[in-house]
């Protein structure tokens, strides 16, 4: 590639260092015009923010001031997504302004490396859409609904306010410097920026992050399935329908991926129907009610066959599945509850909320809570998407303020939509769902005696509504049904039956739930163990060569093996767990969650501190330092803390004694086997969270070093290096956020004049 | 009522090829856009190839899905 002498980086700054072509219009706005634009408050523009102002305040008032005997779900809608509007328009253009300062003259890696394939010109649009389908899951479907334990309030702020200040900016930054830099990882980032032993700390705590994420995922899928005919049935189908679609568009019809997606979604809905009809049927009930470790050994042999079959057969038709149904269902869900508007009976602080013995997740409020609600807030693990794909893709440097930030608004909403669903069923029916079977008993009556038992407010249940609702699901029991999917899927058949079908659909749609957070979650089960196996290869290659070779079988299949053994080996751990499994190990997966979005965050505090903006710092000081508090005091509570219920060493040395003294049942274990059992489990669980804590404690002062180090270079005038990829003029315009400002749109009509031939780059390189 | 379903049908139109973008249904039709911007001489990959290829890096370059 040719290079201009204006190509170069100068080191006084970002402005006017790259010239564009002369013979083609602008390809940013004039920095001038945008910023008079930005300022000029027309009286239409003030009511606008005025009104969106009031609206949100008047909605967080009636959420957390008035909190009468019921509050309505709108007001959920309203506060977040002014909230989010206002964090988008002032809070996410402070961080452009002084931390990214994005300049639309350089071309993006879509542009410079363009190839047709990986580097995409993508339309900001489609790409949010894009960015959001790889974003979100099931995750911020199933945390706030485990957080509900406390209340609606405490998770709705840390949702709404958490994604505004933490989450999305982390998303954002990522993204930004991850497109600066051609696309790179978050690894290579961390190993840059942060050298070899901070990178090499970041690598290890991801891989093992990973491990656990991948393992907590399959559990929440495991134990929505358990004892469930039609939700096997139904979600097994899903399996030969993404066969099927994968060799159609292989062999059959290349390319028709909608015509495709349209087929697998068809079809997917044949197979909730025909679960309803074969779960009724004695032998469809016999074949397919299996228990929790049939399943999980299901998944796990699943686990390993999937990745090592080739994508085209069974991941890549899967994700369009997926990709179709999380949109699908997130507008499905935002209509229902606008239309239905349930009014939520839930007070804004339970009981739970100033204990720490709670039956859902054991724990304080802080840090607990915010570790339970990790996705929907501040996800770390989209540091690992947000870095690589989606910059490959960007079209222009400004629109990622729009796709990260806003992707992640977008998410966040999502989450407060689950937690809606979740908390508009009945309160006694959620703590009969989500407390583990070694505390209901796991029958309705002992279940109800235990629920009302727990003395809540306006709470008083009986086993045949217990049994009535399992009968308008379609399911057996629905006692105990813990990792939140249950909860939400009943949450969100209730809601739908108001606006469809009525009660005679409740099975449909609880069914039609459980799927799409099967799906998502067998997807993400799937991707995190080719990703954590590529991982673990590269770094074994670093010490056997050979490992490097991607496509030398025996390395792929020891290392997939590693990998689906060691989230399979927690998964058993938790399906058989003596304590409940979901409340020993969510806490795991939020801990580990922020503790990457810490590492994350430590590597964008690195690379500002380097670009020379000491001012702003605070900007990722801020989550950062939360996260940082956080998870540490999580991890140190879990480790250090008196409690059994709390700390993973407490219960163990308590188990341990009473072993010792020859007991044969102790607390909820009620057999010498289990206590055993609860033995190994809370020493593997505290020895994972010292690992995972030492590594992001090294991870942090690595990064605080750097900070300190690019501080000093700045007094004493020393050259920093960066490692952005060097400056190009970009030969493209588009706007930048979802509408085009009028300068935008007059700037847009120029380059619709340019003959075609001048307006795409032409490559001299091929 | 012919304007109506016009715009109706267009409207249609528009949220499905949304769709596809997001989907990434439109892949092929952007790599024949590049290889025709870019000038190169060789003639593209057909469409089978193309998807072919596409799936078949993934197999070594996968990408990450959020929980």
């Amino acid at each position: 590639m040719a290079e201009t002498p204006d190509q170069r980086r100068n080191a006084s700054g970002e402005r006017g260092v790259v010239a564009t072509d002369p013979a083609l219009p602008p390809t940013a706005i004039d920095e001038e015009v945008r910023e008079a634009e930005d300022r000029k408050w027309t009286p239409g523009k003030i009511a606008l923010w005025a009104g969106i102002a009031l609206l949100g305040g008047l909605a967080w008032f009636m959420l957390a001031i008035i909190r009468g005997e019921t509050v309505n779900a709108i007001w959920f809608v309203f506060a977040s997504v002014c909230t989010y509007l206002i964090g988008y328009r002032f809070y996410s253009k402070v961080i452009e302004r002084y931390i990214t300062r994005p300049d639309d003259r350089r071309a993006t890696p879509a542009e410079y490396k363009a190839d047709g394939k990986d580097y995409v010109r993508t339309d900001r649009n489609v790409l949010f859409g894009h960015h959001f389908a790889a974003i979100a899951g099931a995750g911020p479907l199933v945390g706030p609904v485990i957080a509900a334990q406390m209340g609606y309030l405490p998770g709705t702020i840390w949702i709404i306010i958490g994604v505004v200040l933490a989450g999305a900016v982390q998303d954002y930054l990522v993204m930004f410097f991850s497109m600066r830099r051609g696309g790179r990882s978050l690894g290579q980032m961390a190993r840059e920026e942060l050298g070899v032993i901070g990178g090499t700390a970041a690598l290890i705590a991801t891989l093992l992050i990973m491990v656990i994420i991948v393992a907590i995922l399959a559990l929440v899928v495991v134990n929505a399935l358990g004892e469930s005919p039609w939700g096997v049935f139904s979600v097994g189908l899903t399996i030969p329908i993404a066969l099927f679609m994968g060799v159609y568009l292989r062999y059959l019809r290349p390319g028709k991926v909608m015509e495709v997606s349209l087929i697998g979604f068809v079809l997917l809905m044949a197979a909730i129907v025909g679960g309803g009809i074969v779960a009724e049927t004695p032998w469809g009930a016999d074949i397919f009610s299996l228990d929790k470790v049939t399943i999980a050994w299901g998944l796990i042999v699943y686990g390993f066959i999937a990745a090592i079959l080739p994508v085209w057969l069974l991941l890549a038709p899967r994700d369009y599945l997926s990709t179709f149904m999380k949109i699908g269902v997130i507008v499905m869900l935002a209509l229902a509850i606008i239309v239905v508007r349930p009014e939520i009976t839930v007070p804004a602080f339970s009981e739970f909320a100033s204990r720490d013995n709670g039956p859902v997740f054991p724990g304080a409020l802080f840090p607990f809570l915010f570790v339970t609600i990790a996705c929907g807030a501040l996800s770390g693990f989209h540091a690992l998407i947000s870095s690589g794909t989606t910059p490959k893709l960007v079209e222009k440097e400004r629109q990622t303020r729009f796709i990260g930030y806003g992707g992640m608004l977008m998410e966040s909403f999502v989450a407060i939509m689950a937690l809606v669903a979740a908390i508009s069923i009945d309160r006694g029916l959620y703590f009969a769902m989500n407390s583990p079977a070694a505390l209901t008993g796991g029958t309705v009556e002992t279940a109800a005696t235990w629920v009302n038992s727990l003395g809540l407010a306006g709470v008083n249940i009986t086993p045949e509504f217990l049994s009535q609702t399992a009968a308008n699901v379609g399911e057996e029991s629905i006692v105990s049904r813990t990792g939140g999917a249950p909860t939400l899927a009943v949450g969100l058949a209730h809601i739908m039956q108001q606006f469809v079908g009525g009660t005679a659909m409740m099975a449909f749609w609880y069914h039609f739930a459980i799927m799409f957070e099967a799906l998502f979650i067998l997807t993400a089960v799937d991707a995190g163990t080719r990703v954590a196996r590529f991982m673990l290869q590269d770094s074994i290659g670093n010490f056997v060569p050979k490992f490097k070779e991607h496509s030398w079988r025996p390395g792929a299949w020891l290392c997939t093996a590693i990998m689906v053994g060691a989230w399979g080996a927690v998964l058993l751990m938790g399906v058989t767990d003596p304590l409940g499994g979901i409340n020993t190990l969510f806490p795991l997966f939020g801990i580990a969650n922020q503790l990457l979005a810490a590492i994350a965050l430590s590597v964008c505090l690195a690379i500002v501190a380097k670009r020379g903006t000491f001012k702003y710092l605070w900007i990722v000081a801020l989550p950062l330092s939360f996260a940082a508090v956080v998870t540490i005091t999580a991890s140190y509570q879990k480790i250090f803390s008196s409690t059994p219920a709390v700390g993973y060493f407490a219960n163990n040395a308590a188990f341990s004694k009473a072993l010792a003294e020859g007991k044969t049942e102790f607390g909820t274990a009620k057999s010498v086997a289990a206590m055993e059992a609860v033995v190994r489990n809370t020493a593997i669980q505290g020895w994972l969270s010292v690992i995972f804590v030492v590594l992001s404690i090294i991870v942090i002062a690595t990064a605080l070093l750097a900070t300190a180090r690019a501080f000093r270079n700045r007094a004493d005038g020393t050259a920093v290096q960066d490692n952005e990829d060097p400056a190009l003029p970009s030969r493209v315009f588009a706007p930048a956020g979802i509408i085009p400002t009028p300068a935008e749109r007059e700037l847009m009509a120029e380059w619709d004049k340019v003959p075609a031939e001048l307006r795409f780059e032409r490559g001299g390189h091929h | 009522m012919a304007a109506g379903l016009a715009v109706l049908t267009r409207g249609v139109r528009g949220v499905a090829r949304y769709f596809g973008g997001v989907l990434g249904a439109d892949a092929y039709a952007k790599y024949l856009e590049h290889h025709r911007a870019a000038g190169h001489v060789d003639a593209p990959l057909t469409e089978r190839e193309f998807w072919r290829d596409r799936t078949d890096r993934q197999d070594s370059n996968p990408q990450g899905r959020c929980c």
